[in-house]
Order: structure tokens, then sequence, then C-alpha cells
């Protein structure tokens, strides 16, 4: 799929975003007043930012409301709808706390639910894409869910154990995420001959494209990555989301500026993993153009 | 709106013959051209004239090669628009609503002034079968010419898609496949009809005609001729007989 | 669906209410196509006065309603950004592209000045050559006016071996000239053919026949296309065609698989040839003192005359003539064939299609034609005054193009076919392949060639036509070329189409002369159709010592901005297909049916939104101003006001013109007075018009008196022509014998040896490639995309991203052998020359045989297409591998790469050699980038007319 930089932003600012609001609704830190303040503001930046983005994906934003109409069906729809409700919800939290001096864990706890909510929604709109085999699975929300509960920790959660725990964790699943990503498009039965229906009566092999030229299905969904640059990225995306942030918190001060920075890094580390997720993912359609297999991943 | 109708009142859409196909484009073109004209935006083409040109068409023709284990290669020619599935997958993941199937007909349609051009429906068709238009930002698709098949300002004879009027091998067939008695139904009994990717569960409407048998000669034990010549007199000898046993000689 | 889902589905949104019965158009114009040469009729819808969209007009005899690509995207043709816009007059050297615009009269001024001496003094000093030209019936007209012998039109590169071969041996040939019997055939072969003329025709008769479930079996070394829905495919070794199919006549005769009863009654297979060696009658066939050839009659033994009523002519008699006994064509042609030369395990390996194969393929033609035979219940009156009560139907059928004919074996391969199909019997019978009108036309009405020249005056009669032998040749009283393409002489004696792809490297060699002017018409000569563009580019540009150009003048007509404008002094700028009259005649290449005749028109659905004007009007003022027969009234005026003047008017000979229908007070068919109102009757009529033929006599028409009849009411022929199919060419004996020596018109000495060999009267196959050079193994081909014409189709927007570029497919054989992998490219040598292209994988494919789609390589600057667009970029010509003379032998000579029967063009005898290259950026050879001659294309298109 198209690595496009809309939505990787989309995913990455707005998954951050969201992981920061889930702690503090927990309560991670315990904070109020101006300290609160710009807590709340780096989160809810993320998630707007990330929001926003959003919509230069779009062919035509200016009707973006009415993707709130189909939640009936649409995960997209009720992504629209979780992120309100959470950014709605976490909005009286915050001037709450940072009016009121006043913390109402109940409300924390609902916007923190929400929040892991709307992670979880951004990456059913993903999961549910059964086109798109690398992403058809539990792993999809479970690595997003785990970027954004991590990488929010990075700021929020004391002790910093706490938060290099889940950096780790992170890790493994990142890791094994890409693991079982890798045959994901080969242990499902499609191929150019289920595709074609020819396949039970020898091999089939794309001779000619329909078109010599481009178009919005190969520039969209039949993306294709150089190997070493998947790995490359690979190795900055661990790198930059998982290993630094947790030298940071090992090695440096524990203050706020260490773990800012610590939690920019992440969020470079972030949208090389979503470069990744984006760029590697083979869509079903490639198959009519001839992209047979989808290309042997970096990690074997 | 993107939820499904529960059932549909006809399941139209087209069947397209494999054995016949030649793979000429012409319906590829029809389509282009009647659907830049008719319903929603036209169908733009970025960079028309340079070194990239894309644009927005709504069926395309690949060509693939068989290789059967004993037998030479063959080639089909394999055109490809939107199935009308009855699953679609493309219209429950649409935000807007704007995708969406029609109970009546079965035919699966945007709405162009609901669609944000969010691009998800594509991604979620299997079949390649909706691209976005980049000069409008609405997602395009086949629209089973949903605006000549019931065009009462069309002569009856071409209540038709397009681009099955233009099929010149007569390749394209169109119906009600919901139907069992209708000519595509049987045409789908009759010759195998299938589906596409059936193991994604999107239900296609479309159904596809396998090739006949290629190359029979190839693995089986034809006959070949006796000659006459080994007999008295030869050829000419027989060429005598022959004529001599004819009426009128 | 689970209760959830339905619990949704039941408390749905409504649905958006579509508008389902929109307004299409305005109004509807019909008129015919011409995206490509097939001249289907088309439904031009219109909104406001422009052209919103194109589909198929369902009445009309050629496609009945279906359009191909092409068609379907002529809107984007006629509003192409490289369409011409005024005349245009070269400032820049010749080639550079510049030019500035003049007006027309000032350019109609330019062209007299250059023609008017030309004409005075030496007519032949113009040479004025058409490509795809479908008036040629009326340029013809003009250039035997102006007096020059130089005239033809491009099917000398195209296909004439297919036509040549075709109407000497039977009448008639495939091409446009003949179709199959769609509705009756039960087996088809093709042979050679991607898409051919009869684009629609062909594809809605092979869907006939699958619906039919009859069997296709194809012969071509690419499985693509009509081949890819083929049944069986053979995937024969190019050139090889002639050799497999005397083997399958071998192995039919062995069988005694024949029509007997066909032979005898409606060919020459029964004639007696003279046995008399060491005369000038030896090897000709018995005739009587008028002419008519004599047959044995079977049942008394008494020579008689073929067509005699009563005769039963045997075809194994002999018969003495002054003391030696003489045979029948039959008998000579069974030895001939059953010779183990033809045996399949002789020609296997060089066909690379197995004996079995063979075997098997000719045992399925016997069985068809034989066993699947039929009876049509329709009485008919044969030519000898016989009734017969049935038609007899063989339904095997047969279709060919260039696939066998653009090879230097072609005339003879396509003879070989013929006899073929003339042993099963399946020519114009039920299930069989059947003409259309103005076919069948034997060789006897057919014109022969004129090339007498008096400056001042017109020439002695049309151009080009059938020679009978060698007194017929275009020669000079030295006995050297009298044309300029040197049709018609010692080097392709029947070179009926002319040879448009020599005009320009004699023209420079100033052999046989020098010419003044070349005036062309839609034809891109210095690109896709020249051999060796590059060399042609330069004889047109290259310069005498004093300055001036080699070849001192060119004038070009084309509509588009094409490689060719670049190379011309003067531009003449053309309207597109619907912006102008035009009209398909039934003297010239006209649209038709086997069941009837048809002729067609286009007029201007459009007007032109630039200075510019109908080719066909032109030359009407041109002639004019030049004062040229024909041209003009007595006292000098113009006597066409423009094409449509002229389409109306003229007449041929007494009440028959141009256009069949609506003549005379419009009721009158075929012949009759003109009518003013012609051109509106047949824009009433869809613009065409066909007439059918009577049932009794839709099969048989060479020898079927009610064929005949009909022919002459409509005016096709003038008195009945019946004929007998010539298995045996005479014609092709007369030269053979001259080159024996025999008779005044002496061929000269180098020619002798080949023109024994060659011209065999019953078919030969000879290998095209005499040399022992092994350097070039592989065989490179072309095929026509369905979806594009030629170079036209890179101009469209909507074509070119279909086929916007085009690799050299390979066989699995040489992908494997060089180690290739996606993405490579390779350099592709001839003797010639060589080219960088990009590769691609076809697994269908002849194992020794390289491919790639034709035309598509556009040079840059033309077409108003960007720089470095993909067709020039990654796209490329195979014609640079390609030269108008093979490389040389060794003996001195240069021998053109042409058939030496016909002359026809030998693209398919390419051979090349192949070398694995890494991944370039641009496909070689590029030649230098030409400035546009056009503004510059919009970038986007959002295309929408009305509201
Ligand atoms: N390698 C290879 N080369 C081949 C062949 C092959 O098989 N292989 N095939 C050969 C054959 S059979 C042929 S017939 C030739 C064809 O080659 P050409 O005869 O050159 O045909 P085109 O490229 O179609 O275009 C001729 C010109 O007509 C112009 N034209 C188009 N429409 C109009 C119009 O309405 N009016 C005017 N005045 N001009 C117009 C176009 O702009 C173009 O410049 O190519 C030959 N070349
Ligand atoms: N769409 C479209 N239609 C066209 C044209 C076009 O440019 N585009 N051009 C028109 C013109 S001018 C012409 S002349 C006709 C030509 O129409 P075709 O005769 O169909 O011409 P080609 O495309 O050159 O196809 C030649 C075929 O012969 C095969 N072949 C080559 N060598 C051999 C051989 O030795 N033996 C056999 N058995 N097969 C062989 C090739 O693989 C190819 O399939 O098409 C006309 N129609
Ligand atoms: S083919 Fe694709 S676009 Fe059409 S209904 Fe099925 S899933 Fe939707
Ligand atoms: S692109 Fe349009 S139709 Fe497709 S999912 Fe988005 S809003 Fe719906
Ligand atoms: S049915 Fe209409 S919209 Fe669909 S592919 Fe055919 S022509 Fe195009
Ligand atoms: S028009 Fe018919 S034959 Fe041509 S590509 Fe389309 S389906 Fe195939
Ligand atoms: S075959 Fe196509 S391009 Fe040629 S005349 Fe017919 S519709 Fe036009
Ligand atoms: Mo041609």
């Amino acid at each position: 799929m198209n690595p496009a930089a809309s939505i990787i932003v989309f995913t990455s600012l707005s998954g951050t975003g969201f992981g920061l609001m889930f702690w503090l609704g927990l309560g991670f830190p315990h904070v109020t007043g101006w300290t609160a303040f710009w807590y709340f503001t780096v989160a809810y930046g993320l998630a707007v930012v990330g929001l926003t983005a959003s919509a230069f994906h779009l062919g035509n934003p200016q009707r973006a409301l009415k993707a709130f109409t189909q939640y009936r069906t649409s995960w997209l729809s009720r992504e629209a709808w979780l992120s309100v409700m959470t950014l709605t919800v976490m909005a009286g939290a915050a001037y709450l706390a940072v009016f009121e001096d006043t913390v109402i864990p109940a409300l924390g706890w609902v916007g923190a639910v929400l929040s892991l909510l709307t992670v979880f929604g951004t990456s059913m709109i993903y999961t549910q894409l059964k086109t798109v085999p690398r992403w058809n699975h539990w792993s999809t929300p479970v690595v997003f869910l785990a970027y954004a509960i991590a990488g929010g920790a990075i700021l929020t959660v004391t002790p910093a154990h706490l938060a290099i725990a889940l950096l780790v964790i992170l890790g493994a699943l990142q890791a094994i995420a890409w693991n079982i990503g890798a045959e994901a498009f080969q242990r499902r039965p499609t191929d150019l001959g289920t595709a074609t229906g020819l396949g039970t009566r020898g091999s089939v092999r794309a001779f000619e494209p329909p078109h010599t030229g481009t178009n919005y299905l190969l520039k969209e969904m039949v993306y294709q990555v150089a190997r070493r640059r998947a790995a490359q990225l690979r190795q900055l995306n661990i790198g930059l989301s998982v290993v630094i942030p947790i030298a940071f918190l090992l090695l440096a001060p524990d203050n706020i500026w260490v773990r800012g920075i610590a939690l920019a890094l992440h969020v470079a580390g972030v949208f090389a993993s979503r470069w990744l997720f984006f760029a590697e993912a083979e869509h079903v359609v490639g198959l009519y153009y001839g992209r047979r297999e989808p290309q042997a991943s970096a990690s074997r | 709106m993107s939820d499904l109708p529960l059932s549909t009142k006809r399941k139209l859409g087209l069947v397209i013959d494999l054995d016949t196909c030649v793979g000429c484009h012409a319906c590829v073109v029809a389509c282009k051209g009647w659907n830049t004209e008719n319903y929603g935006a036209p169908l733009s083409d970025i960079g028309a004239y340079g070194q990239a040109p894309a644009g927005t068409f709504l069926n395309r023709v690949h060509s693939y090669e068989i290789s059967p284990p004993d037998a030479p290669t063959q080639t089909v020619h394999f055109p490809k628009s939107c199935l009308h599935c009855e699953n679609a997958p493309c219209v429950t993941v649409c935000p807007t609503g704007a995708s969406y199937k029609r109970s009546e007909d079965g035919i699966v349609l945007v709405d162009e002034s609901a669609c944000i051009g969010c691009g998800l429906c594509a991604w979620a068709c299997p079949y390649g079968a909706r691209e976005l238009d980049a000069a409008e930002g609405v997602m395009k698709k086949c629209t089973l010419c949903v605006d000549r098949i019931y065009n009462e300002n069309l002569p009856e004879i071409d209540r038709v898609p397009a681009c099955v009027r233009t099929c010149p091998a007569g390749a394209r067939h169109f119906g009600d496949l919901g139907d069992p008695d209708s000519d595509v139904s049987k045409l789908v009994a009759e010759r195998g009809g299938m589906d596409l990717m059936p193991e994604l569960d999107a239900a296609p409407t479309n159904k596809y005609l396998p090739p006949r048998p290629r190359d029979a000669a190839e693995t089986s034990a034809a006959p070949v001729l006796e000659p006459v010549a080994a007999e008295a007199g030869g050829l000419l000898g027989w060429i005598d007989r022959a004529l001599a046993a004819m009426p009128g000689a | 669906m689970n209760p959830f889902a339905k619990l949704l589905s039941l408390t749905r949104s409504p649905e958006p209410v579509v508008e389902t019965s929109p307004r299409v158009s305005q109004e509807i114009r019909k008129t015919t196509c011409y995206m490509c040469a097939c001249r289907c009729g088309i439904n031009v819808h219109m909104k406001e006065g422009r052209v919103a969209y194109i589909e198929g007009n369902r009445d009309h005899p050629v496609n009945q309603g279906v359009l191909c690509a092409k068609g379907s995207a002529g809107i984007m043709q006629v509003n192409a950004p490289s369409r011409l816009r005024k005349p245009l007059k070269r400032v820049g050297p010749r080639g550079s592209n510049q030019f500035e615009e003049v007006s027309w009269e000032e350019a109609l001024d330019l062209a007299v000045e250059w023609l008017e001496p030309v004409r005075q003094k030496h007519p032949e000093k113009l040479a004025f050559f058409t490509g795809r030209d479908q008036s040629q019936s009326f340029t013809s007209m003009w250039a035997q006016s102006f007096g020059t012998p130089n005239y033809a039109a491009h099917g000398g590169f195209c296909s004439v071996n297919m036509a040549a071969g075709g109407i000497y041996t039977m009448g008639g040939a495939f091409w446009e000239f003949g179709q199959p019997d769609w509705d009756h055939a039960k087996l088809f072969m093709l042979f050679g053919v991607a898409e051919d003329h009869d684009s629609n025709p062909i594809k809605i008769g092979l869907g006939k026949l699958k619906k039919r479930g009859a069997k296709v079996i194809s012969v071509n070394p690419v499985r693509t296309g009509y081949n890819a829905v083929a049944d069986d495919w053979v995937g024969i070794t190019p050139g090889t065609d002639g050799l497999f199919i005397l083997a399958i006549v071998h192995e039919l005769l062995r069988a005694g698989r024949i029509d007997l009863d066909y032979l005898a009654r409606y060919t020459n297979a029964p004639a007696i040839v003279i046995h008399a060696p060491g005369t000038d009658q030896h090897g000709r066939l018995l005739k009587d003192e008028d002419g008519h050839l004599l047959v044995v009659d079977r049942k008394t033994g008494e020579l008689m005359r073929y067509d005699a009523a009563e005769v039963e002519p045997s075809l194994t008699a002999t018969h003495t003539v002054n003391g030696h006994e003489c045979q029948t064509v039959f008998r000579q042609l069974a030895d001939k064939y059953l010779d183990e030369q033809y045996a399949p395990d002789a020609v296997a390996e060089a066909c690379g299609v197995s004996p079995l194969r063979i075997r098997q393929i000719a045992a399925e033609l016997a069985r068809v034609a034989f066993e699947e035979s039929f009876e049509l219940d329709r009485p008919w009156t044969d030519f000898r005054g016989r009734r017969h009560d049935k038609m007899i139907g063989r339904p095997v059928s047969f279709h060919a193009m260039r696939g066998i004919s653009a090879h230097a074996n072609g005339f003879q391969t396509c003879r070989s076919l013929h006899l073929l199909q003339i042993l099963l019997g399946t020519v114009e019978v039920p299930g069989g392949m059947r003409f259309k009108p103005p076919y069948p036309k034997p060789v006897a009405a057919h014109p022969k060639p004129h090339c007498k020249v008096t400056p001042g005056k017109p020439l002695d009669g049309p151009h080009l036509g059938f020679v009978r032998g060698p007194d017929d040749l275009a020669l000079r009283e030295d006995g050297t070329p009298a044309r300029i393409d040197k049709a018609f002489s010692w080097e392709n004696p029947m070179s009926a189409h002319g040879l448009m792809h020599m005009v320009i490297s004699n023209a420079y060699a100033g052999d046989p002369y020098k010419v003044d002017t070349l005036f062309m018409y839609m034809a891109n000569m210095s690109w896709n159709s020249s051999m060796n563009p590059g060399g042609v580019s330069a004889m047109l540009t290259d310069q005498n010592d004093d300055g001036t150009y080699v070849i001192p003048h060119v004038i070009y007509a084309d509509a588009y901005a094409s490689e060719m404008v670049a190379y011309a002094d003067l531009v003449l700028p053309d309207t597109t297909y619907l912006e102008r009259h035009d009209c398909i005649s039934l003297l010239d290449r006209p649209i038709g049916e086997a069941t009837g005749a048809a002729d067609a028109i286009r007029w201007p659905v459009i007007e032109p939104d630039r200075d510019v004007r109908g080719f066909q009007s032109v030359l009407c003022d041109l002639g004019a101003r030049l004062q040229l027969p024909g041209f003009v009234r007595e006292d000098g005026s113009q006597l066409y006001a423009d094409y449509a003047d002229y389409i109306v008017n003229h007449e041929r000979r007494p009440g028959v013109g141009p256009l069949a229908g609506f003549r005379g007070n419009g009721d009158s068919h075929g012949r009759g007075a003109p009518n003013p109102d012609q051109i509106q009757r047949y824009i009433d009529n869809g613009s065409f018009f066909i007439t059918h033929i009577p049932a009794e006599a839709e099969y048989y028409k060479p020898w079927n008196a009610a064929y005949q009849d009909w022919a002459v009411d409509i005016g096709l022929y003038d008195a009945p022509q019946h004929y007998v199919f010539e298995l045996y060419s005479e014609p092709m004996r007369l030269f053979q014998m001259a080159a024996e020596g025999y008779g005044e018109r002496q061929p000269p000495d180098y020619l002798r040896e080949r023109l024994k060999r060659v011209m065999s009267p019953l078919p030969i196959w000879y290998d095209t490639d005499d040399s022992d050079d092994d350097r070039y193994p592989i065989r490179a081909l072309t095929q026509r995309p369905m979806a594009m014409y030629h170079s036209w189709g890179s101009q469209n927007a909507w074509l070119r991203q279909i086929h916007g570029e085009n690799p050299l497919f390979v066989s699995q054989k040489i992908w494997d052998e060089h180690g290739f992998k996606d993405g490579d490219w390779a350099r592709v040598k001839s003797p010639h020359g060589e080219i960088s292209v990009p590769v691609a994988l076809q697994a269908a494919l002849n194992p020794y045989t390289v491919w790639t789609w034709n035309a598509i390589g556009k040079r840059q600057g033309a077409w108003a297409l960007e720089q470095d667009a993909p067709e020039s970029k990654r796209g490329f010509l195979l014609n640079h591998l390609i030269h108008e003379l093979l490389p040389p032998k060794g003996d001195g000579l240069r021998w053109s790469n042409s058939d030496p029967i016909t002359g026809q063009a030998a693209w398919f005898d390419l051979r090349v050699s192949i070398q694995k290259i890494g991944e370039q950026t641009h496909s070689l050879p590029q030649m230098p980038v030409l400035p546009s001659a056009v503004p510059n294309a919009p970038r986007d298109l959002k295309w929408q007319v009305g509201e």
C-alpha cells in the first residue's frame, strides 16, 4: 500500500496522542493546573494534528462531517465518533484538572477507555480489510495499542521502569507482528489462480498489463519496497521507538525534558513503523497486476 | 448508506466469456466514453499527453498466461470491472454512506455528492474495481450503466451497458443473475460460470465463463488420414473410380 | 447473515435517487468511422454542436452496432492537440520541423509553382504516393490526369501478396475482399492474423463461431488476441507456412480427400498443360483459337471448351499435342505434391510443427469438409447453364493476412493456401470463404498497368493493374523500369499495388531516375511506414553540393503533427474524419459483405475550428489550378467545387459513379444519372448504402449465372465475367518462359535464375533466407495492437494509456538462454542496425521468435506529446532493424527486401540476435528531438460536453 504521509502522520500522532490521554485519564501522572495544561496540550496537540492530517488524505475534505454517519458498519465512521467522544470527555477532564484543580477519577477512566477504543478503532480500519492479509490479523490492533500505550508511557509513567517494560513489550510485539506479517499473504489461499479462477488449469502468470501507464490502483495499492530499504527502516524503527527511549529512560536523569526528547524520538520511530506498515502491506489486487507473491520480507 | 440490503429484488450483473474475449479493449474505451459524459463527474486524465498519463477507467482488460503441465501455454484476455458483489465489502467500510448497494437491482454505486474521497472502499475491494478520480476527488466505479439500462431516452435494444453493446466478439452478457431462468443464469449454468476469489466471501454477482479446453489434439490421439495411393492405380485410379461413381457421370 | 446485520439492514436509511433516464444527446449524426480502415458505421451523439459520445450504428452492415476501442475513442482524436491548424511552409532546414503558417492561397500557389513546370516537361518527376488513402479511385485519377506514372497507395508494403495471390488464383482474396461464411463454418483456420482490416467483422464472426461451438485453429507464432481464443494453436516458425500448407495438401492428396467435383467444374485442374519442351508453348495451357481453355470431356474423351454446357471435365485425362502426351494440371499437381519433399516428416522440423500434428490437422480438415458437409435448399444455375437443386456446404473456412503475406515467399504461400482451400472445395460454398462484391473479379476484368508519359498530357491509362505476362510490364524503351518504385519491372513483375516503400530510396538514388517533387498523403514515411527510418530521414534531408536538396520538393498532406511533417517543405493540413466528406466507393476498396454490395460516405458532422481543408477538396482545387483534364470545364474553370461535388457528379462510366446508391431520381441503385440529393440520401440512410445479393446468387458467385446478372445489373461489370480458379497460373509461366529465353521482352541476366525459380505456375515454398549468415538466428515480428492504429493512436489521450510503450516479447527459450529477468533490457541486432529495448516474457510464443506491438514508438517532439513521453522513452520501432535492401550477398548487387514476384515488403523476414543488457533509461536509437509543429497540449483532461 502507498505509504502516504497523511495517513502515516495521522495514525502515528493520533495514536501517540490518545496513548498519552489514556495515561492521563488513568492519573499518570496525577497533574493539575499548569502542569496539567502542558500535559493535556501535548496529548491534544498530537491527537488533533494527527486527525487533521487524515483530512489531507481525502479527495473532498469539505464533506468530512459526512464521515460520522455510517457508524453502523464503518470502522472509519466509528473511529471518527470515538475520537470525538474521547476528545470531548478528556476535554472535560482537562478543564477540571487545569482550571478547577479537580480530578474526577471516573471521568478519567472513561476517557482512558475511550482513548484506547479510539486507537483500536483506528487499527480496525486496517484490520478489517481482508484484501490486505498482513493487516487482517489480531496483531494489527495489538501493535497499534502497544504503540499508543508504550508511547504514552514514555512521557507519563513513573517509575520509568514501567515505561521501559512497556517499551520492551512493544518491541517484542512489533517483532512478532513483522514475523507473522512476512508470511501473511502466502498463508492465505488467495493467489493469481483464485483471482482469475484459472488456477486449476495450470500455473497462471500475468502477461500484459491492462494499461502501460500508471493508475490509481497501482499508485495506491501496488507499492513495492526494496528489501534493503525495509531492513534499514526496521532498524530505524526499533532503534528510535524502543531502544533509544529505553536508553534515555535508563541512563539520563529522569526529568520531563529527557522524557519529552525520548517521546519525540519515539514518535520518529513510529513514523518509520507506520511507513513500513503501509509500504509492506500487500493488497490482493496486486495479483491482477502480476505482483505474484509478496516480496520476501527483510526479516527472513 | 453503508449497510447492505438484506436481499435485492434482482441481481443485475455481467457474465464475461473468457473463451471468446479477444482482448480488444473495446469495452474499456466504450465505458470510458459513456461514463465521461454521463453519471457523475467526467473520468479525468491526468497528464494526458505527458510522461505518465494516469486516467480513471472503470473497466480494464488484463492478459494472463496459463501453462498447463502437458500442453502449450495459453493466453487469456481478462476484462474486469466492478462485480457488484452481494456481500460488498466496499460498501460496508464507507464512512459516509456514499457507497451503497441498491436493493432494487443489486447495483453498487457511489453517490458522488456524499463521497469524501477517503479511498477506503477501494482498499476494501479485492478486485481493483474502484478508482479515485484525481481531478474530482471522488470514488469512481462501474455503475453497470444504471443510466443506460433503464434509460427511456434510449431505444429498448440499447438499454444495456455500453461495454456490452460495443463488445465486438459478444463476450459480455448482461442480465439478472438472481433469476435462474434468465439467459445469463442459463449461460452460467451451462458453461460453469465462476466467481473470482470466492475465498474472500465478497460473493460477486458478475460471473466468468472459463475458456473451453484448448489444444485437445496435443493431448489426445486424434485420427490421421489413410492413404489411397497404395490402392491399384494410385491416386489417379482412385479418382477415376470416384468420379465414375458420381451422379451425373 | 447474522441477526445483528439483519436488524441493521432493516433499518437502512433510504437510498439516493439516481437519474436513470438522462438525455443522451440532442442529436445523432450518423457517419463512418475512420479510426482505421474497417469503416464501421457510427452514431455521433451531439450536444451543443460538439461531439459528446460515439457508438456503433446497429444498422450498419460492417459493424452491426459494435465499435472497437479506437472507434470509441474518436472524440479524443477529433479534439487531439496534435491537429494541424493551418498550411505550413518550411522555414528552417528540412527535417527541423520549423515552419511558418501561411494562407491556403499562398500554399496552393507554391504547389502550382513547383508542379506546373514538372507537368509541362517531365510529368514523371512528380511522385505522388498515398498511404491510408480511402479515395484511391480519386487520387489515382488526379495522378493520371497529371500524367505521372508514379502513383500508388500503400498496398505494396502492406499486403499486396495477399491481394495478388488471391486475385491471380481465384479472382478475389482475403484481406477485405473476402470473408468466412461465419454462419455455417464449423472449422475455421486462421493464418497469420493479429487484427486485419476487418477488425470488427472478424470479431463478430469469431463470436458467432464460439456461440455455435465451432472449432478455431490458429497458425501463428504468437498466441494473443484471435489466436488466444483459438481452440488449437499451431505456433509455427515464421516464414514456413507454405511448407506446412503443402504438407497438408500432400496428406489430402495421398488420402484422396479432395473435392473432385469442385476441382473438375470450377478450377483449371482439368486444363491441359502443353508438353512441348524447347518451344514457347511448353507449360502453357491448351486453348482454342479464341483463347478459351480446353479440357477433355470424361464421357466422350473429346476436347471441349471448359464452359461448354455438356462438358464433364476430366481431371486425369491425358491428351496428345503434336505427338507429345500432355497431362492435366491436376496430374501435374498430384505428382508435385505427392513427392516426399512435402511429406509431414520432411517439413516438420523447418515448420516447428510435429508430423503427427500436421497429419491430424489434415484429417480434421477433411473430416469437417466432407463428413460434416451439409446442403442448403437453394437451387441455382451455373455458367454452363446447368441447374443444381442444392448448394453443398463444406463447412471449413480459412482466413489469412500479413503473417503469410509479409514475407518474401508470401505470394506463393498465399497461393498455396488458396490451393488448399480449393482442393477442399471450400471457396464460394456454404460454410467456406466468400467474396464481397465487387469481388469476385478475375484478372481479366482488372486493368493492366499503364506508364506512357506525355508531357502536359494525362497518362495513357490507370497506373496499377494486373499483368498477364511480360508484355504488360511497365518498362521504358531501354527495358529499364518506367516507374520510380520499379513496380511491374523484372524485379517484381506482378507488383499490383506498387512499391511505396522503395519510392524515397529510389528517388534519392536517382534509380531509375531523379524526381522533382515528392507529394505524399496520409503516410508517415519518415517513421513507422518506412523500413530504416533513420536512413530515410537522411535521404530526405541530404543536399547536393550546391545546397539544394537531392529530392528537391516535398509536399505532404497530414491532419496531425506526425514525424513525417518535419520532412515537408509544404504541409497541407487535412481535416479529421468527422469534419469532411469522404466516399468509400465500389470503385475502390469498398465496405461490403459477402451477401451484398455496399458503399458509404463521411460528411462533416462538425465544422473544423481550424484553417484546414479536406485533402480531396484541395486536389479538386489544385487540379483546376493546374488545368488537369477531368478537373476543369471546357472554359478552364474549376469543375468540382469540392470533393462532395465530385462524389455526386463524377461518372466513371455512364451512369456509374463513386456512389452506387440513390442514383437518378434517388431510386436507382448501381447505375443511374447523378443525383444532386445523393449525399443527403446517404446521410438519411445512416451514411451507407447496401443492396443485397439475391439468395440464389449468394454462393458460387464466379460461376453463378444469377450472380453474374446481378453484378451487371448494379454496374459492377458491364458483361458477365465467369471464370475458373487458376491453380496453375499461366501468367507466371509466361514470366518463367521469358527467363528461359522465350519472348521479346527479356529479363536482365542476373534475374533469370530467380525468375525461373520463383515464378512457378504451381505454388511452391522457398526459404527467404538464402544467406549463410547464422549470426541472426531469431525471427523478429510485429503485431497490430487492437486498440491502436499504426502511429495515430498515440495522440489519443485514452488509447495511449493502454499502449503507451512496447516491450519486446521474448520466448521462454530465449528468456532462459539469456537469463533475462523482469525489468531487463536487450540489445537487438540485425545485419542492418541495432536497438536497445525493454524485454518481457511470453511463454505462448514460438521458441525462436521475438515480437513487439507495431508503431507504438514515437519520435520525441511529434504528436504534441510531452518530451520523454513513454512512447519515446521506452517505446521503440522494430523498423530501425529493417532495411529496404537485403544485406549484400557478395554478387555486387543489392537485392530488395521484397517478394520477388509482387514487391511486397518483407517485414517479417527480419532476423536478429539478442543480448541482455541491464536496465536503461531510454530505448535506442533516439533520433534528435523535434520542436513541436503545434502548440503544447493541455496537461489534464476533464472531458465533458454540455451540461
Ligand atoms: N515494423 C513494421 N512496420 C510496418 C508494418 C509492420 O507490420 N511492421 N506494417 C506496415 C503496413 S501494412 C502499413 S499499412 C504501414 C502503415 O503506416 P502509415 O501508412 O504511415 O500509417 P499511419 O501511421 O497510420 O499514418 C499515416 C499518416 O496519416 C496521418 N493521418 C491520420 N488521419 C489522417 C487524415 O484524416 N488525413 C490525413 N491527411 N492524414 C491523416 C497520420 O497522422 C500519419 O502521419 O506501416 C507499415 N510499417
Ligand atoms: N487495430 C488495428 N487494426 C489494424 C491496423 C492497426 O494498425 N491497428 N492496421 C491495418 C493494416 S494497415 C493492416 S495491413 C492490417 C494487418 O492485419 P494483420 O494481418 O493482422 O497484421 P499484423 O498485425 O501485422 O499481424 C500479422 C500476424 O501474423 C503473425 N505472423 C508473422 N509471421 C508469421 C508467419 O510466418 N506465419 C504465420 N502463420 N503468422 C505470422 C504475427 O504474429 C501476427 O499475429 O491490419 C489493419 N488493421
Ligand atoms: S467488485 Fe469491488 S467495488 Fe464492486 S462490489 Fe465488489 S467489492 Fe465492491
Ligand atoms: S472514497 Fe467515497 S465512497 Fe469510498 S469509502 Fe470513502 S467516502 Fe465512501
Ligand atoms: S457496465 Fe457500464 S460502467 Fe460498468 S464496465 Fe460496463 S460500460 Fe463501464
Ligand atoms: S470488448 Fe469484448 S472482446 Fe473486447 S476486450 Fe472487452 S470483453 Fe473482450
Ligand atoms: S474497426 Fe474500429 S476504428 Fe476501425 S472503423 Fe471500425 S470502429 Fe472505427
Ligand atoms: Mo497495412
